[in-house]
C-alpha cells in the first residue's frame, strides 16, 4: 500500500501543478503580455515612460516565479539574464526615462515578452496535458458507473474514441480511461518537465548573453586582483622599508661605530655589538612575520591541510579541523583559500563571541569546498565593508562563491567553494 | 661527539661547521640534500643531528621528514632541528614519539653561540630543547585556561624555561636566585597543574607539553 502511494504521489503532483500552473499562468501571462504591449506603444505618448518600468518589474517577477519552480518541482535551472541597473541613476523623470531605455535595450525583455506568448499558448497546453490525462479518466468511471444513460439522448455520448450507448461501451470507455491514466502516471512528470524545458529555451540567457555576464564578471573580478595586488605590494614595501630595512641600516652605522670605538673604549663597544645583535634579531623577527604574511612556510612545505591545521594551532580558542584532501591545489588557489579561511578565523576569534571553531576541507566533484563554523552569536552579514565581502572578492578572482549563513543568536557558518583540481 | 650536520646555505653551513669544531666537536659529515643526510644518518650513527627543516631538492619539510624517518628507524637519535620559522604543528610531531632527545631552534638562536651548543649537547644527552617562541605560543594559547591563569608571573616564567627544556641549576641562573628557589617554584607548578614532581628534564618537559596539548 505504501510503496503503491508513493509511486503514485509523484505523479498526482505533477497533475496538480499542472492544473494549477495552466490557470494561473495562462491568466497571469495574458494580464501581463496585454499591459506590456500598451505600456510600451503608450511611450511614444509619454505615459508609457511611467508604466513599462513598473509592468516590466511585474514581467520579471513573473518569469523569475517561474524559474523557482523550475527548479524546486523539476529540478530545471534557469538562469536570469537581466543586466544590473547602473549604480548612479538618477531621480525623477530623467531616472524613469533612463530606466525604461535600459530596459528596452536589455535582449532579455524582449525574450521574456516572446515567453509570455510561448507560455499562453503552448506552456499552457503542455501543463493542461500533465494534468488532463490524469483527470479525464475520472469521467471514464463516472460513465461506467451508470451516467451513461443520462448523458445519452439519441446520439451516443463520445468519450475519446469510444461511443458509449451501453453498459458494455460504458464498461469499454472505463477501459480507455484506465489506459489513459495509466499513460498519465507515467507522463506527468515528464510532461511537467517539458513545461519548464519549453519556457528555458526562451527564459534562459542566450550564449551571447552568458559570454557577455562573464566577460562582465571577470573584467570586474580582474579589477579587484590588480587592485588586490597593488596594494599588498604597497604594504610589503612600506614593511620592508619601514621595518627589516631600517634596522639594519641602524645596525651597519652601530658597526661603525663600534669600529671606531673598538680599541679606544671596549666596554661601550661591546655594549653596541649587543645592540646590534639585538637589532638582527628584530629584523629577522620582521622578516619572518612579512614572509607569514606573503606566503606562510608552512602552506608552501605541507600544503593547505596542514597549514590550516597550523594556524588553527595558534588561535586563543579552541579549533577542530578535519582536512580531507587527497592531493594539493594550485599554488595561487592554496594560498587564497588559505587567506580566507585565516580571516574567517580572526573574524571568528574577534566577533562570534563563540569558544569553539571547526573548520573542514574537502574536495569533491572538482570543488575545494570549506566551511568554518563557530558557536558564536551569529548575526554575520556579507556587506560593504564587512571583512567577508572583502573574502567573497578575493574568492571571485578564482570562481570561488562564498556563503553565509548566521541566524541571530547562531551558530555562524561560512560555507566556500573554489573551483580547482588537485595533484 | 660526532655531529651530522643537513644544511643548504653554504654560508650558515660553513659557519655551524666552523663553530661546532671550535666548541669540540666532530664533524662526521656536513651534508646538503634530503638523500644525503637519510645516508649519512643511517651509514655514520652520528652523536647529535643538526638538521635544517627545508632542504633540497624538494625545498619543503624534506629535512623534518628525513629526521622523523631516521629516528623511526633509530628511536632515540638525538636531532636537533633548525627552522627559520618554528610551528607547534611541527615540534608535536618531533615531540609525538616520547623518546626526548629532540631539539627544535630558530635558526636565529645560532646567534648565541654559547646557548646554541648548550642546547645541542643537551639534546645529545637525551634531553630538549624547544624554542622560547614555541613555548611561548603554547602558554599564550593556555593563558585564558584555568589551570596555567592559576600560576604567579615568577612561577609562569619558571615553566618557560623549563618547558624550553633547561634543568634547575640553568633557569637558577638565569633567574639570578638559588637552585632551592626554582625547586620550590617548579613543586609548586606541578602540584597546581595536577602533575607528579619528577627529577627528570626529559621528562617533564614532555609531561608539561602533553599538558599543553591536551589540556
Amino acid at each position: 500500500m505504501n510503496a503503491l502511494v508513493t509511486r503514485i504521489r509523484p505523479p498526482m503532483l505533477a497533475a496538480g501543478r499542472g492544473l494549477f500552473l495552466s490557470v494561473y499562468g495562462l491568466a497571469v501571462s495574458i494580464v501581463l503580455f496585454v499591459l506590456a504591449v500598451v505600456s510600451i506603444s503608450l511611450i511614444l505618448l509619454g505615459i508609457g515612460v511611467f508604466t513599462t518600468p513598473v509592468v516590466l518589474a511585474a514581467v520579471r517577477r513573473h518569469a523569475n516565479q517561474r524559474r523557482l519552480w523550475a527548479e524546486a518541482w523539476c529540478d530545471v535551472r534557469i538562469a536570469a539574464p537581466y543586466r544590473p541597473f547602473p549604480k548612479d541613476l538618477r531621480g525623477g523623470v530623467t531616472g524613469q526615462v533612463e530606466r525604461t531605455t535600459l530596459l528596452l535595450k536589455d535582449p532579455a525583455t524582449w525574450r521574456d515578452l516572446q515567453w509570455l506568448l510561448v507560455d499562453m499558448t503552448a506552456g499552457t497546453v503542455l501543463a493542461v496535458l500533465a494534468a488532463a490525462l490524469m483527470l479525464y479518466p475520472v469521467e471514464s468511471v463516472v460513465l461506467a458507473a451508470g451516467l451513461w444513460r443520462v448523458f445519452q439522448d439519441g446520439d451516443p455520448y463520445w468519450y475519446g474514441f469510444v461511443p458509449v450507448d451501453s453498459q458494455l461501451t460504458g464498461l469499454a470507455a472505463l477501459a480507455l480511461g484506465a489506459a489513459l491514466f495509466t499513460l498519465g502516471l507515467r507522463a506527468a512528470e515528464p510532461v511537467l518537465r517539458a513545461h519548464f524545458l519549453l519556457a528555458r529555451t526562451l527564459l534562459a540567457p542566450t550564449p551571447e548573453q552568458t559570454l557577455a555576464q562573464r566577460v562582465d564578471r571577470l573584467t570586474e573580478t580582474r579589477h579587484e586582483a590588480v587592485d588586490t595586488a597593488a596594494s599588498e605590494l604597497r604594504r610589503i614595501e612600506r614593511d620592508l622599508h619601514d621595518g627589516a630595512q631600517a634596522r639594519l641600516v641602524a645596525m651597519g652605522m652601530n658597526l661603525g661605530t663600534i669600529e671606531a670605538l673598538i680599541e679606544k673604549d671596549p666596554a661601550q663597544a661591546k655594549k653596541m655589538l649587543a645592540m646590534a645583535r639585538e637589532s638582527s634579531a628584530e629584523a629577522l623577527t620582521e622578516l619572518r612575520d612579512l614572509v607569514r604574511g606573503i606566503h606562510p612556510p608552512v602552506l608552501a612545505e605541507r600544503g593547505l591541510g596542514d597549514a590550516v591545521k597550523a594556524l588553527a594551532l595558534r588561535l586563543p580558542v579552541t579549533t577542530e579541523v578535519a582536512v580531507d584532501l587527497p592531493g594539493r591545489a594550485e599554488a595561487s588557489v592554496e594560498s587564497a583559500a588559505y587567506f580566507a579561511v585565516s580571516e574567517l578565523l580572526t573574524n571568528a576569534v574577534k566577533h562570534s563571541g563563540g569558544d569553539c571553531v571547526w573548520v573542514d576541507l574537502h574536495h569533491t566533484e572538482g570543488m575545494l569546498r570549506i566551511s568554518v563554523t563557530d558557536n558564536g552569536g551569529g548575526g554575520a552579514r556579507i556587506g560593504s565593508g564587512s571583512g567577508l565581502s572583502g573574502v567573497e572578492r578575493r574568492l571571485g578572482t578564482f570562481d570561488g562563491v562564498l556563503a553565509v549563513s548566521s541566524p541571530a543568536g547562531g551558530p555562524t557558518m561560512v560555507t566556500m567553494e573554489l573551483p580547482c583540481v588537485l595533484s | 661527539m660526532r655531529v651530522v650536520l643537513a644544511e643548504d646555505l653554504f654560508l650558515l653551513r660553513d659557519g655551524l661547521v666552523r663553530m661546532l669544531e671550535a666548541y669540540g666537536f666532530e664533524i662526521a659529515a656536513a651534508v646538503e640534500t634530503g638523500p644525503e643526510l637519510t645516508k649519512a644518518l643511517a651509514e655514520l650513527e652520528p652523536d647529535v643531528a643538526v638538521v635544517d627543516v627545508r632542504l633540497p631538492p624538494s625545498h619543503t619539510d624534506e629535512g623534518l621528514q628525513c629526521a622523523l624517518a631516521a629516528r623511526r628507524a633509530r628511536p632515540g637519535l638525538p636531532v636537533l632541528v633548525l627552522s627559520q620559522h618554528v610551528e607547534q604543528l611541527y615540534a608535536r610531531e618531533l615531540l609525538a614519539d616520547g623518546n626526548g632527545a629532540i631539539g627544535y631552534l630558530l635558526k636565529d638562536r645560532v646567534f648565541d653561540a654559547d646557548q646554541f651548543i648548550d642546547a645541542v649537547r643537551r639534546v645529545a644527552a637525551g634531553g630538549t630543547a624547544m624554542d622560547p617562541q614555541v613555548i611561548s605560543q603554547l602558554l599564550s594559547r593556555r593563558s585564558q585556561d584555568k589551570p596555567m591563569g592559576g600560576l604567579t608571573p615568577r612561577e609562569r616564567e619558571v615553566m618557560e624555561l623549563m618547558a624550553q627544556g633547561r634543568s634547575n641549576a640553568a633557569i637558577a641562573g638565569q633567574l639570578v636566585v638559588t637552585e632551592r628557589a626554582i625547586a620550590k617554584h617548579t613543586s609548586n607548578i606541578f602540584g597546581k597543574l595536577g602533575l607528579p614532581p619528577s627529577d627528570d628534564d626529559n621528562r617533564r618537559v614532555l609531561a608539561v607539553l602533553a599538558y599543553l596539548d591536551h589540556g
